[in-house]
């Protein structure tokens, strides 16, 4: 313990070589806490075999429908266990489960491959919670209609190339969020830190306050809290001590808040760090991550299926295929793997390979309607990854269904 | 850190503890140093020494792992117990071995395939926090002198992998290596370079500082071109980071689970007659443990000939299950290669040390600017992801170094593209090639790769900047 210390030190000298200015950390409170994920179940004392079974229940519905070719099943549960102690006297000991299950059903014929995902795609659907998540998740239910949609997508249409409007499920709004306001709004990333690898921001500092982000609609906060939910960004302490917080990023489309942490707090004038400090491991320094950015539902009551009776002519995209952005976070493109045409307020014909594109504040501004809570799901994203050594670790993202207007479509299999 | 020989004594004391039909352990220990900059200052110094033991037990047909890191007797003995009672639950896999012996690890012919070249490199594991801080201030020093900001990392590893199991089998890798990756960065500009090597002798910061250098201030003050399909010029970096995406589908496991971009397309001439593909983990350039996920000796595979995809990579239980179904006709030549993953996974197998074949008449990069009379020259790819798995088509930018080449010469910097290409196509359109070099990138592994000049890639938007 002592060496390992003692070589701490004598990397930090070696740091203080290439450098300019000392670091400065935003003043916080010592605490001393305990904390652990709330759950009803403890994932941990169900029986391998109980879950083995569900999981073969729902290969075997898959498998029943003629046309598939390969069924993937998964669930995990992870339990991690962390102590905070800082020469300032924090001592702070906490326990996060998380939950994690969906399952994709894959068609090869001719010449495609095609995919359906439940409930979400990579990985399916994880939250910070108990096993109580995969009984909610109603796993054999939707197992063969998932199967059928794989399968009938080789008879869609191709969706069209142009523009559209468009509307997005959940999870897709919710990966949107997470590439085009989560990774930009990293506070790291707009200073220069992550210019190597993840790369920088389009959101330099002069901004702040002042940018249109999105229209008026478009609200989203980063909130760690558990009253904000059971997401993967939820924690009571990130890993410099700091307590978890809601800080407003977008209000009514104006951008208003980065992610921050004790020692990039002061370049943008705040006293205090945003609490989003987070590490993969013990083993890995902790660095700017998401919490949770959410976007917040609309107000006025409005369900998926509302929404569409009040499109008259436009493209409804469900589950993430395929996800890309440039490294400022301006360009995207983003497949879905199944998607409908909507006529005059109704779903109509079936559409393969989805994909749509823009720049990032443009699409923003061109949000005209989201659905209310009743269709909000904070979704997980397991897999973000960042950093070098890079960590992965897991965000949340609350979003429900919305509505964007003369967007960019098919332009993923342009020119092919 | 862990030596051969603590790791067969660690051996000795799980194979006490576990009552399965046979047991394996795989070792991997590692420390780990990586100093990084922005903003020409040091703004992260981590380093790292772990050990691991990764247990797995063979009941009649039922596998599993438990993994470790701690090596006292209470925490092996759990390691042990936990993956028992996992293996003891599954159902019976048909397909699943016996662990390899020592001898069945050499593959078919029972001689052991070349090996590889010695990737410990004494001068690699000694460097010190100080040593990496001096060449920081050497690639710093080169920014200041450009009017740039640099970011980058500059990182070092000492690392030991090894493979025992109660068939005798008993194999040891151990290695280093050394890599340095250096952003330049100018107003509305960007460079980049990273190499990577065992030795780090064959590294020289101080030069890709300069290129990465050369690269911001030449591409200053971007132009934007509309999007389309133009003549490209992929540098090494690039052509590893795109054609990475196909090498999953290089595995029997993706021809049985019909997930691969080559079922029906095993023999045919799918490439340009240009392009030669094989999978060598002794090859000289290459790195890493010269045995798979099971022990077995990686065997040089012909993957490419001619443009012909020839075969694929297999793990013994896949080459197996292969033989006996109705694709055993039609993928060519089926046998354990050594490229499987540890087991169990479900992804089967993938080549990892791709080396692409002898250029006949390789061509320099400048070669390639001063022959082309409208193109675009791509330093580095970015954010890579596949858009539709049979036809391979993935999408991603450029990055860090774009530029505009006409009549033979670089012009200016480009505002950056994305792109949405086939590999299928571009390895169609290869007009010529570079002598293969060790190249790294981010969104792939590190191959044996040349920078190729591609013609009508596919550009299909810009970006604002």
């Amino acid at each position: 313990m002592e060496a390992t210390a003692a070589r701490a030190v004598e990397i930090a000298r070696a740091s203080a070589r290439v450098k300019r200015e000392d670091v400065r950390l935003a003043p916080e409170p010592a605490a001393v806490a305990e904390w652990t994920t709330p759950y009803e179940v403890d994932p941990f004392t169900t029986s391998v075999e109980q879950n083995l079974d569900l999981l073969l229940k729902v290969d075997a519905e898959m498998r029943a429908v003629a046309g598939v070719t390969l069924a993937e099943t998964g669930m995990n549960f992870q339990r991690e266990e962390s102590w905070f102690l800082s020469s300032e006297g924090a001592d702070i000991h906490q326990t996060k489960y998380s939950t994690g299950a969906g399952y994709t059903a894959y068609a090869f014929a001719g010449s495609e491959i095609q995919k359906r995902s439940y409930p979400n795609s990579f990985g399916g659907q994880w939250q910070n919670r108990g096993y109580e998540q995969i009984a909610e998740m109603r796993l054999v239910e939707n197992a063969r209609r998932v199967a059928e949609e794989a399968v009938a997508l080789h008879h869609a249409e191709q969706c069209p190339q142009g523009t559209a409007t468009i509307i997005l499920d959940g999870s897709q709004l919710g990966l949107q969020i997470h590439e085009s306001i989560g990774h930009p709004i990293e506070l790291d990333r707009v200073l220069g830190m992550e210019a190597n690898f993840a790369g920088t921001s389009f959101l330099t500092l002069e901004k702040l306050g002042h940018l249109r982000y999105g229209s008026e609609i478009v609200n989203v906060v980063a909130d760690a809290r558990q009253e904000h939910g059971p997401g993967l960004g939820t924690f009571a302490y990130d890993d410099e001590g700091v307590a978890a917080q809601s800080t407003p990023i977008i209000t009514n489309g104006r951008f208003i808040g980065y992610l921050s942490s004790r020692e990039t707090a002061h370049t943008i004038g705040a006293a205090r760090s945003g609490g989003t400090l987070r590490a993969e491991g013990w083993n890995r320094l902790p660095m700017i991550r998401m919490t949770n950015v959410s976007i917040l539902p609309g107000e006025k009551p409005l369900s998926l299926e509302q929404l569409i009776a009040a499109t008259d002519d436009g493209i409804y995209m469900e589950t993430n295929k395929s996800w890309s952005i440039d490294d400022k976070r301006y360009n995207f493109q983003f497949g879905c793997e199944i998607a409908w045409e909507i006529k005059r307020g109704k779903r109509v014909r079936m559409l393969k390979n989805p994909s749509y594109s823009g720049i990032t504040t443009e699409f923003w501004n061109s949000m005209d309607a989201i659905c209310s809570r009743d269709e909000w799901t904070l979704w997980g994203t397991p897999n973000c990854g960042k950093g070098q050594p890079q960590q992965v670790v897991g965000t949340g993202h609350g979003a429900s269904p919305a509505r964007f207007r003369n967007i960019r479509v098919g332009s993923a299999y342009q020119g092919s | 850190m862990l030596t051969r020989e603590q790791a067969a004594d660690l051996f000795d004391r799980i194979r006490r503890y576990s009552s399965a039909d046979e047991v394996e352990a795989i070792f991997t220990g590692s420390r780990f140093a990586l100093t990084r900059f922005a903003n020409n200052v040091i703004h992260q110094n981590v380093e790292e020494e772990n050990s691991i033991v990764s247990i797995r037990t063979n009941f009649a047909g039922r596998t599993a792992r438990a993994t470790t890191n701690q090596f006292d007797d209470g925490s092996l003995r759990r390691a042990v117990a936990a993956s028992e009672n996992l293996a003891r639950v599954q159902d019976p896999d048909p397909d699943l071995l016996p662990m390899p012996d020592a001898q069945e690890s050499l593959g078919k012919t029972g001689e052991a395939p070349v090996a590889p070249p010695s990737r410990f490199f004494e001068q690699t594991a000694a460097i010190t926090p100080a040593d990496r801080a001096e060449v920081v201030k050497s690639i710093v020093s080169i920014a200041c002198k450009h009017k740039l900001t640099t970011a980058g990392i500059y990182s070092a590893s000492d690392s030991r992998e090894g493979i025992f199991n109660s068939r005798g089998l008993a194999n040891w890798h151990h290695q280093t290596l050394a890599e340095v990756s250096i952003t330049m960065l100018a107003d509305d500009s960007s460079g980049w370079q990273k190499l990577n090597s065992p030795d780090v002798n064959n590294l020289n910061p101080v030069r890709l500082a300069e290129t990465a250098a050369q690269k911001a201030v030449e591409s200053a003050d971007p132009r934007e071109i509309a999007p389309g399909k133009y003549t490209v010029i992929l540098e090494p970096a690039a052509v590893l980071d795109i054609v990475g995406f196909m090498f999953w589908d290089y595995s029997g496991v993706a021809i049985l689970d019909q997930r691969s971009f080559l079922n029906d397309r095993i023999g045919t001439q799918l490439f340009g007659e240009n392009i030669s593909i094989s999978d060598d983990a002794a090859h000289p350039l290459q790195a890493g443990p010269p045995f798979d996920g099971e022990g077995m000796r990686r065997q040089p595979v012909q993957l490419v000939e001619n443009g012909v995809v020839k075969r694929v990579v297999y793990a013994r239980a896949t080459a197996r299950k292969m033989k006996n179904s109705e694709y055993a006709g039609k993928v060519g030549l089926i046998e354990p290669t050594g490229h499987g993953f540890p087991l169990p996974n479900e992804m089967g197998e993938m080549p990892l040390n791709v080396v692409f074949g002898r250029v006949e008449n390789p061509r320099s990069v400048e070669q390639m600017i001063s022959s082309t009379e409208r193109g675009v020259l791509v330093t580095r790819l970015w954010y890579i992801r596949e858009v539709d798995p049979y036809e391979k088509i993935v999408t991603g930018m450029t990055r860090d170094g774009t530029f505009l080449v006409e009549n033979g010469k670089v012009q200016c910097g480009l505002r950056n593209f994305r792109f949405n290409q086939s590999l299928i196509s571009m390895l169609s359109n290869v007009e010529a090639m570079s002598t293969p070099v060790r190249a790294s990138g981010e969104e792939s592994f590190d191959m044996v790769a040349p920078a190729m000049k591609v013609k009508e890639f596919n550009f299909t938007e810009a970006t604002k900047f």
